[in-house]
């Protein structure tokens, strides 16, 4: 009796299969665009952790299948409305004992791997680069340990526009997750952070090369990561660190070594131009031309092409532009608390300040007629 | 004089009673206000993340409405709540006359008003209300803080005074004014876990005043505790801070686990499955509530040997935790079940907080906690652990007890509507904040990358519906207290059993003129 039965129950349990797939690939590919789990990331530590999240997401699974099957099977079973009478007993040495005992060997059994892989991310030691993150309301600044003294830091500010978070502009695809300058680091070796904070607590988190780590002023922790695959990794700072908590985003770009070795080395010859000018006196017409060039970065978007002011008051003819120089450095420096005024001071270098400073007494026809050279706003700098 | 066996009249019946009932009551309604107030923080904070990109308040606005939320939710609405309950309950559970405190009882309730007047005052303050989060974690709340820091420190003080006062009477209540027969084995488990959970309060509500006068010091006298610059250290704080608040979640929770352990029994008619064993469990989860605490602080920098200490020690509690489940559900295995609101409510804590307990075993292992830790995810297995368990447990009380208490019926249509309604919005809330949380969304900011924008809209949509029900329960109860059905039978409900069902409905005034004897 091969037969008819037989071919149709085949072809039944055939379509079924072709049907579950059918929807658990989509349900997946529907997940995957909801983005509903951890990312297990690019590195080797992010993928155990990965796996540990997802053996205790299936014991509890398991667990709840078993706790819910019995819950509902005793909801309706043992309804009063289908007579059902209610047993008498209570107490049972065996049951208790076993469901003490066995949650605890489960939980055994995730201490186990739980542990190795905690000592695993505990291990900094022999690191290959040292980076020093230091938290600031609301930005990071990362440091180049090198080994010779010639540090690299910078300054990495959150780039999205104020439109975009005032719902005036459409908001990018990265939207508070972009900044103006990444971290960039080097593919395939062990890099440790040091992380440490300028004022309140911050923490930074990339999940993709799973590091957290709390930022502590007056304290360094320490963590690290290699990453093994070039590319964008985004992240923010997770522990409440004032107003602009949630703008203060963190990108790494990981690169090929050779790249990231071009990287430094032209950021390190940048940093001695920069040494070399500051010792430097500028005529004004290089000061305009430099600090024009400073402006239309920097200042435009909320003073306006003229000086003439938008979000941020006009310069053209502005008391402050064209007072006392201190009161101008000092605010460029420090910024306006309180208002959009942003503090440069971190921002941007003293040449670049002094650069744009006399820009603005000297442009959109303030004409003060006086050069601010960079050891003007270092001294500043250094009085405060 | 018959007249001292009544109450007094009018406003001077409220400020100067010393009736348990009377101090019950006002701290239910009090903490309900309070759940309304801390309930209206967070619509706003979720009308503000119902789409990316700020909309209606401003970033500094949006952290005072966190920290305020989590500030009024747990010390003004749920914990207040379930003193009350205790209040209302635990004389009449163990065949007392009243508490054994009672002008001290009068004082604990009457200093909370105040401490939440000067509390929501700080928000109209100069440079606004605490925005540091109900974790307060200094140099934030110190050096940083707006002035009204020094107001906040004063509120907390006083309700923490409260607290302890509360608790001792508890204490003293339970200790020394039982029926005779009532030995300790027999207490029932609402009293049982109030018992302990008066122990913790006086044990760490001094430490939590400790940390606040610590704040204090370093803000107005030049102290450094907190601060590095000074020889301090700010993780001290989150000691400190932890070593209060994590007993303080148990404090939370074990009286719901007390209520949840009346409930069922009744609507299965059928003795709860292992009464010792949940006392033990009880204190076992006391216990180890206070050898948790840096479970909070993983990615704080510990040494690696505490790191792993404090892991073991948080994944045990999983243990007296699922003892307490298994026991529920075997309570209703083999029963004789009916699903009135009460019951509805204690299923949806056993099933919610059974979530919130597997969130909660995911995060305390420590390296995943590592890529866990201070987003949504948390966010979500809190609220699993308070909104579906203190919260769901308290409603379900209110519905088992309020005849008792009235002598009158609530709706049962619209009780059980509100069940539905409020088990519905609450999934739709939380339940998605997992998937955002994995996905990489830290908790308390005021906006968000696009890629968690749906299901946030979705969150938003469900905290609406949640917080309307809650006006329907509020509707509900009014319309008991004033035209409920009246009936006078003792047990509202056949399954009920307990001391507090053999006197009439409504109790007396004086619940007992005579002790009890119990067999
Ligand atoms: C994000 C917007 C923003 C940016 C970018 C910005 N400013 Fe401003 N700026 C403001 C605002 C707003 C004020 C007014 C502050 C106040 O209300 O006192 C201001 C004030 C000033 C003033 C004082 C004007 C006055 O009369 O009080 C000067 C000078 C100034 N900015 C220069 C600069 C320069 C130079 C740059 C670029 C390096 C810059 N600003 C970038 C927003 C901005
Ligand atoms: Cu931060």
């Amino acid at each position: 009796m091969c037969s008819k039965a037989q071919l149709l129950l085949k072809h039944a349990m055939l379509s079924l299969v072709a049907f579950v797939s059918v929807i658990s690939t989509s349900a997946w590919a529907e997940a995957e665009r909801w983005q509903v789990n951890m990312t297990p990331g690019v590195t080797e530590i992010g993928h155990k952790i990965y796996g540990l999240h997802m053996l205790v997401f299936w014991i509890c699974v398991v667990a709840g299948v078993g706790v819910f099957g019995y819950l509902i099977y005793s909801m309706i079973a043992f309804r009063k409305s289908k007579g059902a009478v209610s047993a008498n007993f209570h107490e049972n040495t065996t049951v208790e004992i076993l469901w003490t005992v066995i949650p605890f060997l489960i939980l055994i059994g995730i201490a186990v791997p739980s542990t190795t892989t905690l000592l695993e991310i505990y291990d900094t030691d022999d690191a290959d680069l040292d980076v020093l993150v230091t938290g600031y309301q609301w930005k990071w600044k990362y440091e180049y340990l090198d080994a010779n003294g010639e540090n690299v830091s910078f300054f990495s500010n959150l780039r999205t526009p104020q439109g975009e978070i005032y719902n005036e502009d459409d908001k990018g695809e990265h939207y508070l997750l972009e900044v103006d300058e990444p971290l960039v680091l080097p593919t395939n070796k062990k890099i440790r952070f040091l992380v440490t904070a300028n004022d309140v607590l911050h923490s930074w988190w990339v999940p993709a090369i799973a590091v957290k780590r709390d930022a502590v002023p007056g304290f360094i922790n320490e963590a690290w990561s290699r990453i093994p695959e070039a590319g964008i990794y985004r992240g923010q700072c997770t522990e409440l660190c004032g107003r602009n908590h949630g703008y203060m985003p963190i990108v790494v770009n990981a690169v090929e070594q050779d790249e990231f070795d071009a990287w430094i080395g032209e950021r390190k010859a940048k940093a001695a131009q920069i040494k070399e000018l500051m010792s430097k006196n500028f005529t004004l017409d290089e000061q305009m031309a430099a600090g024009q060039k400073v402006y239309m970065t920097n200042c435009v978007a909320c003073h306006g092409v003229n000086g003439e002011g938008g979000v941020g008051k006009p310069i053209a003819g502005s008391a402050v532009a064209m007072g006392e120089l201190n009161g101008l450095i000092n605010i460029l420096v420090n910024g306006r608390a309180g208002t959009a005024m942003p503090a440069f001071g971190n921002q941007l270098n003293d040449v670049d300040l002094s650069a744009v400073i006399t820009y603005a007494r000297n442009g959109f026809g303030n004409k003060m007629g006086d050069v601010v050279q960079p050891i003007d706003v270092f001294n500043f700098k250094q009085g405060q | 004089m018959g007249e001292h066996h009544g109450p007094a009249k009018g406003i001077m019946r409220w400020l100067t009673t010393t009736n348990h009932k009377d101090i019950g009551a006002m701290y239910l309604w009090f903490s309900f206000a309070m759940f309304l107030m801390g309930g209206s923080f967070a619509m706003i904070i979720r009308a503000e993340l119902f789409q990316p990109g700020l909309q209606l308040v401003e970033p500094g606005f949006f952290n005072q409405m966190t920290t305020m939320h989590g500030l009024v939710m747990v010390f003004g609405a749920i914990m207040p709540s379930f003193v009350g309950l205790a209040n209302y309950l635990i004389p009449m559970m163990i065949g007392a006359p009243d508490m054994a405190l009672p002008r001290m009882n009068n004082w604990s309730f009457w200093i909370l008003p105040p401490a939440f007047l000067i509390l929501a005052g700080t928000l109209f303050m100069e440079g606004g209300g605490p925005n540091f989060g109900w974790t307060f974690y200094a140099p934030l709340s110190t050096t940083y803080a707006p002035p009204s820091v020094t107001f906040f420190i004063f509120g907390v003080h006083i309700m923490g005074l409260s607290s302890i006062m509360g608790s001792i009477n508890i204490i003293a209540t339970v200790v020394n004014m039982r029926a005779p027969g009532m030995t300790y084995m027999k207490m029932p488990l609402f009293v049982w876990t109030w018992l302990i959970t008066a122990f913790l309060l006086v044990a760490v509500m001094p430490v939590l005043a400790g940390a606040v006068t610590m704040m204090l010091m370093d803000i107005h006298f030049g102290t450094s505790f907190f601060s590095a610059a000074g020889g301090g250290d700010p993780v001290l704080f989150q000691h400190v801070f932890w070593f209060f608040g994590h007993p303080e979640v148990y404090i939370i929770i074990l009286p719901a686990f007390g209520v949840i352990s009346h409930i069922i029994p009744a609507f299965s008619r059928k003795a709860l499955f292992g009464y010792d064993s949940m006392v033990y469990a009880t204190a076992s989860i006391a216990f180890l509530s206070f050898i948790v605490w840096a479970h909070h602080m993983y990615t704080v920098g510990m040494p690696v040997a505490g790191e792993l200490f404090f892991m073991y020690a948080t994944t045990l509690i999983a243990v007296p935790t699922a003892a307490k489940v298994f026991n529920w559900i075997t309570t209703m295995y083999r029963g004789s079940l009916s699903f009135e609101t009460p019951m509805l409510f204690a299923i949806g804590f056993v099933v919610l907080f059974t979530i919130g307990g597997f969130t909660g075993l995911m995060l305390s292992i420590a390296p995943a906690d590592f890529q866990y830790h201070d987003t949504y995810f948390v966010v979500a297995h809190f609220h699993y652990t308070m909104v579906a368990g203190a919260i769901f447990a308290m409603s379900a009380s209110i519905y088992f007890w309020i005849h008792k208490w009235t002598g009158r019926r609530y709706n049962e249509a619209m009780g059980k509507a509100h069940f539905w309604i409020s088990f519905l919005g609450f999934n739709l809330t939380f339940f998605p904040q997992h998937f955002v949380g994995l996905a990489g969304m830290p908790r308390r900011i005021p906006d968000y990358a696009l890629q968690f924008a749906d299901f946030n809209m979705m969150s938003s949509i469900g905290a609406f519906i949640y917080g309307a029900s809650q006006l329907l329960f509020l509707y509900n109860v009014v319309a008991t207290i004033r035209s409920g059905k009246k009936d006078d039978a003792k047990k509202t409900w056949d399954g009920a059993e307990g001391l507090e069902w053999e006197v009439p409905s409504p109790a007396p005034y004086h619940t007992y003129s005579v002790p009890p004897q119990v067999k």
